[in-house]
């Protein structure tokens, strides 16, 4: 399946609407329950457009105006926990906050969605995007997707929400969207009919466990170290394995009843026939994807993947991708301080076991939404197979420092 | 009808044996209680607290509702996301539970506490106070009252306690309403008013704790009916935003109160006359609350 799949079983109707908007629509459309909303920079107007359908009576949901994004985490899980499918979204320290709340959602195998409006964290106040607030969640267990259009975000919401609902899944995820480059951009998006909807995903039933007063149990008490809390946390690392082979299913569905097909773990293109791959997330792949276009006219042999879902890592993917490469240059837009790039370091651990294993050579950009053109991302490039000729090979470099980096 | 101990005894028994409770835990008694009251038909979210323990531990349970352990702060939010679940499932005649400790009431929970309680969401909050983080090992909350002696006030608590039923009642709370194990039937048809309502109800009862407190396991109930005698701990509901006193019993001296329990042993006569006078300060504003009418709205 391409990009460019066969438009033909497309329905819906278009509008111009923001990848919040298209957010809000897949929430409409995926027929959640309980909306827990919290306003938070950039996400604030999904929550808003989920208060206007409510109110309108375009979309049967609870809708529970918290007063913190820990609260609208918990009040997801409890939602989760008798059986209703639960929605929320938020942004950077949103995210933070809600951090020990993730985990008890994966804990508790409850598999919510969230829209994340990805945005840097302060200090100092940023309201602009970079990746810092997911990736510093990636070790919770999170289903996390990452999306580089409008159009992407919305179906992105609905093949996530059959991913996590999986019977051998039964996870959380995040759908990450770029902050204001996606969030407040205005963009074409096909709207899916409801009817098409129902019928590819299904109402939530919970086939593991529930709060039912019929059948009482009792979830998360107390475990000794001699019974089974290692074997459910190895159940959560197998699950969310097993959501990796769902979605590229689901994703085949969803092409074939809607037409659209933006990848599954990974979205690659030109990585065949290509010495050098450049490797990055949201619309940083995206951007990425425009100059690789602009070097291979000038002749470079250059190809892309596109990091859809973090979370499970695509490590298989990218290692059988990356064989016989001359080079990997990965653009992270976020940073594991004192380790470089998280996607460059996850990428250089998958790529560790691999016979041929090509130089993985990082870069960190972006932060604190600083642009990053395709002019950069070609320069970054050129400079990345300088470094790779020249054998120099460092954890991360930072890309676009307005101060000369110590060393360079 | 006001219940009795023949439907007591009538109602289902939802506390097996065989739990993880302290010989003489007085949360326990009030677990039994309420959840006797509640009967089948509802589902409880328990925060860490000493409950987190005296269910018993993974695979079995003692408790035979359905139970969601949770984290510390997130009581009230996660009953708050259960009630609005079971509403769109069309289950709203089943009563949601938020069963929480004081410190996960009046400290780490009380954010979570105040939302729900403003917005009025669906949900019966219980706090079982035996005024200390007992089950990490007695240490001082915003329950803790004045003097004792916990792990972290070695020579006795400095600040007075949160006057926290009065906080909720504030919110405009549907019902709220405080509870003593040592008169059970009291409490329980306080239980039984607060599930025959809707929006958000507070009960907090106060539950003796034989470990924390450090008196003999068999005073139990003794106390919890002396804290309310010697005006330590007033029984009375907010309803209607009328707080009502519920029982006016002949004044005991607080001494009586004090004695068997060593978390207080270092009380000097001076110590108690104050402590004495602070809490004869809070009656009379309550009495005070009482006669004012419509006050909570």
């Amino acid at each position: 399946m391409t990009a460019q799949a066969s438009r033909l079983a497309e329905g819906g109707r278009w509008d111009i609407i923001t990848a919040n908007h298209a957010v809000a629509h897949a929430a409409r459309l995926a027929r959640v329950q309980v909306v827990p909303a919290y306003p938070i920079t950039p996400q604030t107007t999904i929550v808003e457009y989920l208060a206007d359908f409510i109110e309108r009576g375009e979309l049967d949901a609870r809708y529970i105006r918290v007063e913190s994004e820990h609260s609208a985490m918990a009040a997801a899980i409890g939602a989760s926990t008798v059986g209703a499918r639960a929605f929320t979204a938020t942004a950077s320290q949103g995210l933070l906050l809600m951090h020990e709340v993730l985990h008890w959602a994966v804990g508790a195998r409850l598999p919510i969605g969230m829209a994340v409006v990805n945005r840097a964290v302060g200090p100092p106040w940023s309201i602009h995007v970079d990746h810092q607030d997911a990736i510093s969640q990636r070790d919770t267990g999170w289903l996390q997707l990452f999306v580089s259009s409008n159009q992407e975000a919305l179906d992105s919401v609905l093949m996530m929400y059959k991913v996590a609902e999986s019977p051998d899944v039964l996870l959380p995820f995040m759908v990450c969207l770029d902050g204001f480059v996606l969030s407040h951009t205005y963009a074409p998006v096909n709207i899916p009919d409801q009817g098409d909807v129902d019928s590819f995903l299904p109402p939530y039933d919970p086939p593991h466990w529930r709060m039912d007063p019929d059948a009482p149990i009792t979830y998360g008490n107390l475990v000794m170290p001699d019974q089974l809390y290692m074997e459910m946390r190895w159940s959560i690392d197998r699950a969310s394995r097993a959501a990796k082979d769902r979605l590229k299913e689901i994703s085949t569905e969803f092409a074939e009843k809607f037409g659209r097909y933006h990848g599954s773990a990974i979205y690659e293109r030109w990585s065949q026939d290509s010495d050098y791959l450049m490797v990055a997330s949201g619309t940083l792949a995206s951007e990425a994807e425009v100059a690789i276009e602009e070097l291979r006219r000038e002749g470079e042999s250059v190809g892309l993947v596109k990091i859809r879902l973090y979370r499970p890592f695509p490590g298989e993917e990218i290692t059988e991708l990356a064989a016989g490469k001359k080079g990997i240059i990965v653009v992270d837009r976020s940073v594991s301080f004192g380790h470089g790039g998280p996607l460059a370091s996850d990428l250089r651990a998958s790529l560790y076991h691999a016979e041929d294993r090509p130089p993985v050579v990082g870069f960190i950009a972006g932060l604190g939404g600083r642009d990053v053109r395709v002019r950069d991302l070609k320069a970054i490039f050129r400079s990345a197979k300088r470094k790779i000729s020249e054998g120099v090979d460092r954890v991360s470099y930072w890309y676009g420092l307005k101060v000369r980096e110590v060393g360079e | 009808m006001p219940i009795t101990m023949k439907d007591l005894r009538r109602a289902g028994k939802f506390v097996m044996p065989g739990n993880a409770a302290c010989p003489g835990c007085g949360a326990l008694v009030a677990f039994k209680l309420v959840s006797k009251v509640l009967g089948k038909d509802a589902v409880y979210v328990i925060p860490a607290c000493c409950t987190s323990v005296i269910q018993g531990p993974y695979p079995k349970s003692g408790f035979r509702v359905p139970v969601f352990n949770m984290a510390f702060a997130a009581a009230a939010s996660t009953a708050a996301g259960m009630a609005a679940g079971l509403a769109a499932l069309g289950r709203g005649n089943v009563r949601v539970v938020a069963w929480a400790g004081d410190g996960g009431t009046y400290d780490i929970g009380i954010q979570a506490l105040s939302g729900a309680a403003e917005r009025g969401d669906d949900v019966l909050y219980i706090c079982y106070n035996n005024e200390a983080y007992m089950n990490t090992g007695i240490q001082r909350s915003g329950a803790t009252p004045p003097k004792a002696w916990t792990k972290t006030t070695p020579t006795g608590k400095a600040e007075m306690k949160k006057n926290m039923p009065l906080i909720v009642a504030a919110h405009g709370a549907s019902y709220v309403a405080t509870a003593s194990i040592g008169y059970p039937f009291d409490l329980v048809n306080k239980v039984a008013k607060a599930r025959d309502k809707r929006g958000f109800r507070y009960i907090e009862i106060l539950s003796t704790c034989p470990t924390g407190w450090n008196y003999p396991v068999n005073k139990t109930i003794e106390l919890a009916r002396l804290a309310v005698d010697t005006y330590v701990w007033p029984l009375y509901e907010v309803e209607d935003g009328k707080l009502r006193i519920t029982m006016r019993p002949k004044r005991r001296p607080l001494r009586e109160y004090l004695a068997p329990q060593r978390r207080f042993a270092h009380l000097t006569e001076e110590d108690v006359r104050a402590l004495e006078r602070a809490f004869m300060d809070r009656w009379e504003a309550l009495e005070k609350l009482e006669a004012a009418g419509r006050i909570f709205v």
